[in-house]
């Protein structure tokens, strides 16, 4: 029986990496994703088989309690709450994981070889920061907490210290494994560790950690599958591991930093120089809806730049009624989206999906940044730093080097920002201040239908 | 249980590159929803707490059992189905 289900696992780890290479275009993406249920239907049927289970009662009442708490989540969640949501499944997930790793442990008592005793402890840890963090991160990205990172003096150091101690027990663990209370301390380091790690970070970086977050829940799951000797656990856990790395890659490359930068630098903590003093000689111009109005009538191309203000103020439906409005005009649209935008990787593109943008309509940063020097009007709605021309200009900049939307470049760019405030990184956006700049000051989604409302009239 | 090991480290790191090269040519567009779908994929996880429930010694080993199958349902369950409801919204427009 054993050896039929690891056929059958065979079969779900195919169906696992099609579900993945149909995933690389919208064409055959649904394809994927059911291939992805089978893969799972098949991992768990192949389970159940090679393995029979004297509480069937537990078994299927919890697998029923975990869909009905699923379901719900799944069809009322609103789109611009996706990065919480991903959040909170990798907390489950790893707390699911860690939690197994634990009973996997109790189970080899006594005389748990080291091998297992080893791989489980680092699995174990691993599982319980994973879920702390991503608890973090879904209170930060739900507002439940300050998206403001928490620095204090010392806070490396604190940080550290936890996972040292944390893997220190881990190591005494392996020497002395019968001594099972070593467990629930090394665990609740391990828990203060994700949750002073996540603490400390702001919430624009947040994609990447949840990127990384990611890796750690798939490098978790495949640590179990070495435990177990189970295939699928491996093959899954692995690919779930790389994705994580490579959104992880993606993100931090987008913001010029390194992975210990994001996860140590606490940059958003303290507003700083860039701008001070400069920023008040310079002024602004604002402009009012009307004169904007006026400017996109007589415009023949135009390049939305979304960010998360636009997921914040919920403003992609009439960002699309703009856009159809102008299109009718016979403007032409596209839209700019920079990868580090909004609170995931590929936040943007879901909200402008969910408005019924086009994705033939979402150009990526390497492709439309040789656009703007032809484009006649920019409107920059709820991004900042993306768009700020000194990470090109001033190395003095802390954004000196990311790689940004050159909306500057473009004839005019119109700016609806609720504030003159700094961004995430805490610096002044020299696009502000630029002759070819119109500030419009306001909630992106009031100005817009206001804006709408205009060019009907 | 660690007889296989070098067998399973082979599959580990091939599944590793394999993941990298897959996920690199996955459009920058669904990156969302390709983070919901290895979410989902990887709550296969549900395999070890179903092993784990085949032999339950306590009482404690059976509660850490069940409370691994249900979270990882819940993740099984709404990952596949916001994936499925994000690539809704993408192949709508795109069937134009």
């Amino acid at each position: 029986m054993e050896q039929f289900a690891l056929y059958l696992y065979v079969l779900a780890i195919a169906l696992f990496i099609l579900s993945l290479r149909w995933m690389s275009e919208v064409r055959t993406s649904r394809r994927g994703n059911i291939a992805g249920v089978f893969g799972m239907a098949i991992a768990i049927t192949g389970t159940l088989i090679a393995y029979h289970s004297e509480r069937y009662d537990l078994l299927i009442g919890a697998f029923a309690i975990g869909a009905i708490i699923g379901v719900p989540i799944a069809l009322k969640l609103p789109m611009s709450a996706v990065p919480q949501r991903t959040a909170m499944s990798h907390a489950f997930g790893s707390l699911s994981i860690a939690l197994v790793g634990v009973g996997e442990y109790l189970v080899r008592i006594p005389g748990i070889s080291i091998f297992d005793s080893a791989v489980l402890s680092v699995e174990i840890i691993i599982g319980f920061l994973t879920f702390t963090g991503s608890c973090i991160a879904f209170a930060k990205l739900q507002g439940l907490i300050p998206g403001k990172p928490w620095i204090y003096p010392g806070r490396v150091f604190v940080t550290l210290a936890t996972l040292v101690i944390s893997f220190g027990l881990a190591i005494y663990l392996v020497i002395n494994p019968d001594q099972t209370f070593i467990i629930p301390i090394m665990a609740a380091f391990a828990l203060i560790f994700g949750f002073l790690m996540v603490m400390s970070i702001g919430g624009a970086d947040m994609p990447t950690v949840i990127a990384i977050l990611n890796a750690y829940a798939g490098l978790s799951a495949a640590a179990l599958g070495f435990v177990l000797d189970n295939k699928v656990l491996i093959v899954a856990g692995a690919l779930d591991g790389a994705s994580g790395l490579i959104l992880a890659i993606v993100m931090s490359k987008a913001m010029n930093r390194s992975f210990l930068n994001v996860l140590f630098g606490g940059v958003g903590a303290i507003p700083s120089g860039g701008g001070d003093g400069k920023g008040a000689a310079k002024s602004a111009q604002s402009y009012a809806v009307e004169d904007v109005a006026t400017v996109l009538e007589n415009a023949s191309s135009v390049v939305v730049v979304p960010g998360y203000g636009m997921a914040v103020a919920q403003a992609q439906y009439v960002v699309k009624e703009l856009a159809d409005i102008l299109q009718g005009k016979g403007v032409d649209i596209k839209y700019a989206v920079h990868p580090v935008a909004g609170r995931m990787p590929g936040h943007m593109n879901v909200l402008l999906a969910e408005a019924e943008v086009s994705y033939d309509q979402l150009w990526e940063m390497e492709r439309i940044n040789s656009i703007f020097p032809e484009t006649d009007v920019s409107i920059v709605v709820g991004a900042n730093d993306v768009t700020n021309p000194a990470a090109r200009t001033d190395p003095e900049s802390p954004l000196y080097g990311m790689p940004i939307l050159d909306t500057d470049k473009s004839r005019t760019v119109v700016f609806i920002k609720r504030s003159t405030a700094v961004g995430f990184a805490g610096v002044d956006n020299e696009l502000f201040y630029m002759p070819n700049t119109m500030m419009v000051f306001g909630d992106a989604k009031q100005v817009l239908t206001e804006l709408v409302a205009t060019l009907k009239g | 249980m660690g007889d296989n090991f070098a067998v399973n480290l082979l599959i580990f790191v091939m599944a590793s590159f394999l993941g990298i090269e897959l996920i690199r040519h996955v459009s920058r567009l669904l990156h969302t929803p390709l983070m919901s779908l290895t979410n989902a994929i990887s709550s296969v996880s549900i395999v070890a707490a179903l092993i784990l429930m085949s032999d339950p010694k306590t009482d404690l080993i059976l509660l850490l059992a069940t409370l691994g199958i249900g979270l990882a349902a819940v993740n099984i369950v709404s990952g596949f189905m916001i994936t499925e409801r994000i690539l809704k919204m993408f192949t709508k427009k795109g069937a134009r």
